[in-house]
């Protein structure tokens, strides 16, 4: 029973953790990317476009290929968003508020818009459904059932967990110990004295934005694709974009601690299930309890006013090297 | 002289960028709305091809069918309308914050808020007490409910200069939960989990109807909303205020603006507005309440508003533009005959969004083409 608990608490942090690892390299770089939640929906909507695309036609799918299409259109398409949202910002410099809220609106559209719509216009009938795909990605490891409540804890995922998990490891990696990392930071802190010391900071801000995107889309793909097992509902990713925003601020943008987060959170998305005789009540609170925490985290951290935990110093502000 | 270009930094060489971009000092109104109107009609023109690849349509249906669809009867046209009002309503009441350069995203919170407490007053009181008394508490009710909503953040701003984009973003949704979970109290009937038609027979604290139309009331309230906002912003002292601290805190500070004080009030009236604009969701046209009945209109309210560039008169026409699009393309593809769905004005809107935030940059900056390339540069 507990074990069953945390197993799916991990379920449901997956692709939090992927949306908000995302969200912390994006927002190191001092964008606020508001379109996270529609990114994470196009990197799922593409993702199963390609595997439904794809299982319809070949007679007989190989699993190679299975996993690779909706994993490169699913990063293509997000990236693509994330491309977006970086050239309005960066290059045309505009408000990143709306351009984020425009990049979700268009990616949540695009998503219930060909996620629902796309058997019609292929000429098929029914919903889209990936189920032969789906099964390539819930594949665990061989030996996770011989291995009972270790292997259920440890290696009964598909391979899309263990990615967000050594991702979120590698970025923070990145940022603390890499030169490359030290100057992103340095472009979100500053971006003026990034530029005078030399810093790319354009080059530092498309990278960082769409690599950030494309790391949320996957999250998308993981909530497909495992999660729900290779089906589209329209609005079936419900707020878990703004719940990895949330997670970005609770995790005090690291993300070694976004991994904890993203575990705590699922669990708490899932903890009303468990409560039985509480009904629907309770797992209202419980809902509203993620976004409660991340009020008052936020709130700590802006009173203590503790330097390196701050978020960064130029987040939301466009930069213009002649603009003094 | 700054010489070298934005664009290009790191370089040891040198290297002359083809372009240098620059500030403008100012555009001519005319040419910066021009330049908008471009965008917006490049926008629509690759909306439609979009359109026309997934219909098979040619141009002209595509734009009849969309016409016909938000003004086709008299009764499509009220809801157009009135979509039109709430919309206007929400975006009006972000204004002054934004203009404040408070970047308050929580307008679809503070409108559902205000109308969980319209849905309140209606069940506990809308039986109890006449007409005449409840909708003056109702009302007042609502505009605090969405005032509390907007201030708690604008106090942990003032105060700690907490990030006020992520705060309110929070809020919106302890705000849905908030009401899923009264929903579970007020369900009816049992286990439907929706709160249904709220005094159904009776009209207990609904809004009443001017001349038998049902929108009428909201429409003349938003109406009135909008032109006192403008003449708040335009010409009170309080809407001066806004400005020099949406410019600049350091001067406001400067010149003896209490800069904390300003931003608790404008986001007081920032809910306020919010709140009644649940007010009419609520008890004008639903009459019921589901953690979705704002609908994501406090999200599209802060892009209508921006690209009003906070002007409320211009922003009549930036929300018509999108109900327009939402109503009309959701026409198109729900016609049975395609059976597609509506979220394809999404798509449309944010082609449209795209452009239109594109385009600023072109109102703003200068792109000034090199011509000589001086030898001493370095």
């Amino acid at each position: 029973m507990f074990f069953t608990i945390i197993n799916n608490a991990i379920v449901q942090g997956i692709p939090l953790l992927f949306g908000s690892t995302g969200e912390i390299l994006t927002e190191k770089s001092g964008n606020l990317n508001l379109g996270i939640p529609g990114i994470m929906y196009m990197g799922g909507c593409a993702g199963i476009m390609g595997a439904y695309i794809y299982e319809n036609s070949t007679q007989t799918p190989s699993a190679a290929l299975c996993i690779i299409i909706p994993l490169l259109c699913s990063l293509v398409g997000s990236g693509l968003l994330a491309l977006i949202y970086s050239f309005l910002t960066i290059t045309l410099r505009a408000n990143q508020n709306v351009t984020g809220l425009a990049i979700t609106t268009f990616g949540t559209g695009f998503g219930d818009f060909f996620g629902g719509s796309l058997t019609k216009l292929m000429g098929n009938n029914g919903n889209i459904s990936v189920k032969l795909t789906s099964d390539y990605y819930k594949t665990t490891l061989p030996f996770a059932e011989d291995l009972g409540w270790f292997g259920k804890l440890f290696f009964s995922y598909g391979f899309l967990a263990y990615v967000a998990v050594i991702t979120a490891i590698i970025c923070a990696w990145f940022l603390k110990r890499t030169r490359a990392g030290l100057h992103l930071r340095a472009v979100g802190e500053n971006p003026a004295t990034a530029d005078a010391a030399g810093i790319n900071v354009t080059k530092y801000k498309y990278l960082a934005t769409t690599i950030g995107g494309m790391i949320a889309g996957l999250g998308g793909l993981y909530f497909i694709m495992d999660y729900i097992g290779g089906s589209w509902t329209n609005g079936g990713m419900g707020d878990r974009g703004w719940l990895a925003i949330a997670i970005v601020i609770f995790a005090i943008w690291r993300p070694n601690l976004a991994i904890l987060g993203s575990f705590i959170f699922g669990g708490l998305y899932i903890a009303y299930s468990y409560t039985s005789g509480l009904g629907r009540a309770a797992s209202a609170i419980f809902n509203m309890l993620p976004y409660v925490v991340t009020i008052i985290v936020l709130i700590i951290t802006s009173m203590r006013n503790k330097k390196e935990n701050q978020p960064p110093q130029s987040l939301g502000l466009p930069y213009f090297r002649e603009e003094r | 002289m700054v010489k070298n270009n934005a664009e290009i930094e790191t370089e040891r060489k040198v290297h002359e960028p083809l372009f240098q971009i620059v500030k403008r000092d100012a555009m001519p109104w005319y040419k910066a709305w021009l330049v908008r109107a471009a965008a917006i009609i490049l926008a629509l023109a690759i909306g439609s091809v979009v359109i026309i690849m997934l219909t098979g349509y040619n141009p002209i249906q595509v734009y009849s069918a969309m016409f016909n669809g938000a003004f086709g009867s008299t009764r499509k046209i009220w809801i157009t309308f009135q979509d039109l009002a709430m919309l206007l309503c929400i975006s009006l009441a972000v204004t002054p914050a934004f203009k404040m350069r408070f970047w308050n995203i929580g307008a679809e919170g503070q409108t559902l808020i205000g109308g969980l407490t319209a849905a309140a007053c209606m069940i506990y009181l809308g039986d109890k007490l006449p007409l005449y008394l409840t909708i003056p508490i109702m009302t007042v009710s609502c505009i605090i409910s969405g005032m509390i909503w907007a201030v708690i953040p604008a106090f942990f701003k003032a105060k700690f200069n907490t990030n006020e984009t992520l705060f309110t973003l929070m809020m919106n949704y302890v705000a849905m939960q908030l009401v899923s979970f009264c929903i579970v109290f007020w369900e009816n009937p049992k286990d439907s989990n929706s709160v249904g038609v709220i005094n159904r027979h009776t009209h207990g604290g609904w809004l009443p109807e001017i001349a038998d139309q049902k929108y009428l009331l909201n429409i003349i309230i938003v109406a009135v909303i909008m032109i006192s906002m403008y003449i708040y912003l335009k010409y009170s002292k309080q809407g001066y205020e806004i400005s020099v601290v949406g410019e600049s805190e350091n001067t406001a500070r400067y010149i003896g603006i209490n800069v904390k004080k300003v931003i608790v009030r404008t986001m007081a009236i920032s809910g306020a507005l919010c709140g009644i604009a649940g007010l009419m969701i609520v008890a004008g046209t639903d009459h019921t309440i589901t953690s979705d009945s704002v609908g994501g209109m406090g999200f599209t309210a802060i892009m209508v508003s921006w690209l009003a560039k906070f002007n409320p008169i211009v922003m009549a026409l930036t929300s018509f533009l999108i109900v327009f699009l939402e109503v009309g393309a959701g026409a198109i593809v729900t016609d049975p005959k395609l059976g597609l769905n509506e979220s394809v004005a999404d798509i449309l809107t944010g082609i449209i969004l795209f452009f239109i935030i594109g385009s600023e940059f072109f109102v703003t900056y200068k792109i000034n083409k090199r011509h000589n390339s001086s030898k001493e540069e370095a």
